[in-house]
């Protein structure tokens, strides 16, 4: 066996903290562990030590499907020039009141 | 949650609900995972998805006009008002399913009737001049009722309402100027614009719900701080904010005794014929048997389209197993 075949190969975790009741879990960064429980504690240790969070979650990075960053332009292309999708857009009535 | 279910409150049950009512004591919010009295989580569900139901059925009246609407503009405004709509229709159904209850059955209940939505859905839209009505009323009345619902007590529903609250910004001004626009137009233009405002006024006003004397439930639902203001203050809140609007606009609000009340430092506005919208609530209003119609149809005839998106799934995963 060669060194390189011994190496330990933990899974990869991503890693998702609360910082207070009301808000959603937001993306901290990664980590690697043999499971799901020890992800949690690494989690706690690597990404909260200034009590940044009240609630993690940890997903393994191997569950996860991401669009392709190279196609991000055809693939974000259809909200472009729709800009009657925003309020800024109706010009019309911008000096009513409550609108 | 088998504690909330249970019939008698065990002492650790006292000690969880006594830790409930100190986080909502303390302004703060409840996560699908913490404790909820049975209620709560019940009253969460009913509203919830009768919330999401709303939006679904509200694509109706406006998709039935994207074909006719009178420009590309126009068609490709009411395209992404539409859009909106049945995005925020999941945003919440997904919020709902947080407290334990499934998609399908929160659908079943909608097509057997057994869950309602807003009655302001079962009026007909027959005019153009409808879409501009809907968008400066109906939603300007939906936004007035979901703005404090952004603080609802129930995390995943008030982070469902912030993101719908951000969208839906553009929904009340598109349609105010639709009713500009025909306001600037011809008489004939002008005379439909008013005959619109006309038939929308009164049930966009009753949108808030029966008056707070008879709405026992609302005041359970302010102790939790699921709603943060009654009917009736919304109401007011609403018809103070339209008033200059329809100055602006140049049409008239049909209502004989809407005038200010320098006392009370609001409008006064006329008594609401209640009977008409407890009758549209049991089913007879003009287009409740259509819009469920034309909702159970949309799902039964989608039926191939998820059918084929399985079975897809199915045989990409077993080629991949395969593979490895």
């Amino acid at each position: 066996m060669t060194g390189a075949e011994r190496r330990e190969t933990w899974p990869l975790w991503e890693v998702f903290v609360r910082s207070s009741r009301g808000l959603s879990h937001v993306h901290a960064g990664s980590l690697h562990a043999p499971d799901a429980e020890l992800a949690v504690r690494n989690a706690r240790d690597l990404y909260t030590r200034r009590s940044e969070g009240v609630s993690i979650w940890v997903v393994p990075a191997s569950a996860i499907t991401a669009s392709d960053p190279d196609e991000k332009d055809a693939y974000f292309e259809s909200p472009r020039g729709k800009d009657f999708r925003r309020a800024t857009y109706y010009t019309a009535s911008e000096s009513v009141p409550h609108l | 949650m088998s504690a909330a279910t249970s019939p008698t409150a065990s002492p650790s049950e006292a000690s969880k609900l006594a830790a409930f009512d100190a986080l909502i004591a303390e302004n703060q919010r409840i996560e699908p995972s913490d404790w909820m009295p049975e209620a709560y989580r019940k009253t969460l569900v009913r509203q919830m998805s009768q919330h999401a139901h709303s939006e679904i059925i509200g694509m109706q009246p406006e998709g039935n006009w994207i074909t006719r609407a009178p420009s590309l503009k126009r068609k490709a405004i009411l395209m992404a008002k539409v859009q909106d709509e049945a995005g925020h229709g999941l945003y919440l159904y997904s919020a709902t399913e947080t407290l334990g209850i499934t998609r399908d059955e929160m659908l079943d209940q909608l097509h057997t009737g057994k869950a309602k939505y807003s009655s302001i859905f079962n009026y007909l839209a027959p005019s153009w001049a409808d879409m501009g009505s809907i968008g400066w009323l109906v939603d300007g009345a939906a936004i007035a009722n979901q703005v404090p619902l952004c603080r609802a007590s129930y995390g995943p529903y008030g982070r469902a309402m912030v993101r719908i609250c951000k969208e839906e910004s553009f929904h009340q001004r598109q349609g105010f100027e639709i009713l500009l626009a025909l306001m600037n137009g011809t008489e004939a233009q002008q005379r439909m614009a008013q005959e619109s405002v006309d038939r929308w006024y009164a049930p966009a006003l009753m949108m808030f719900g029966p008056p707070d004397a008879e709405s026992p439930n609302s005041q359970q639902s302010m102790a939790w701080k699921i709603k943060r203001f009654s009917n009736d203050d919304l109401r007011q809140r609403f018809v103070d904010m339209i008033v200059p609007q329809a100055e602006f606009l140049g049409v008239t609000l049909p209502d004989p005794d809407l005038r200010w009340n320098e006392d009370r430092g609001h409008y006064d506005f006329g008594e609401l014929d209640w009977d008409e919208f407890y009758a549209v609530l049991r089913g007879s209003g003009q287009a409740n048997a259509l819009r469920l119609a034309k909702r159970r149809a949309a799902h039964d005839e989608g039926a191939w389209v998820r059918e084929a998106a399985r079975a897809y799934a199915e045989r990409a995963a077993s080629s991949e197993r395969l593979a490895s």
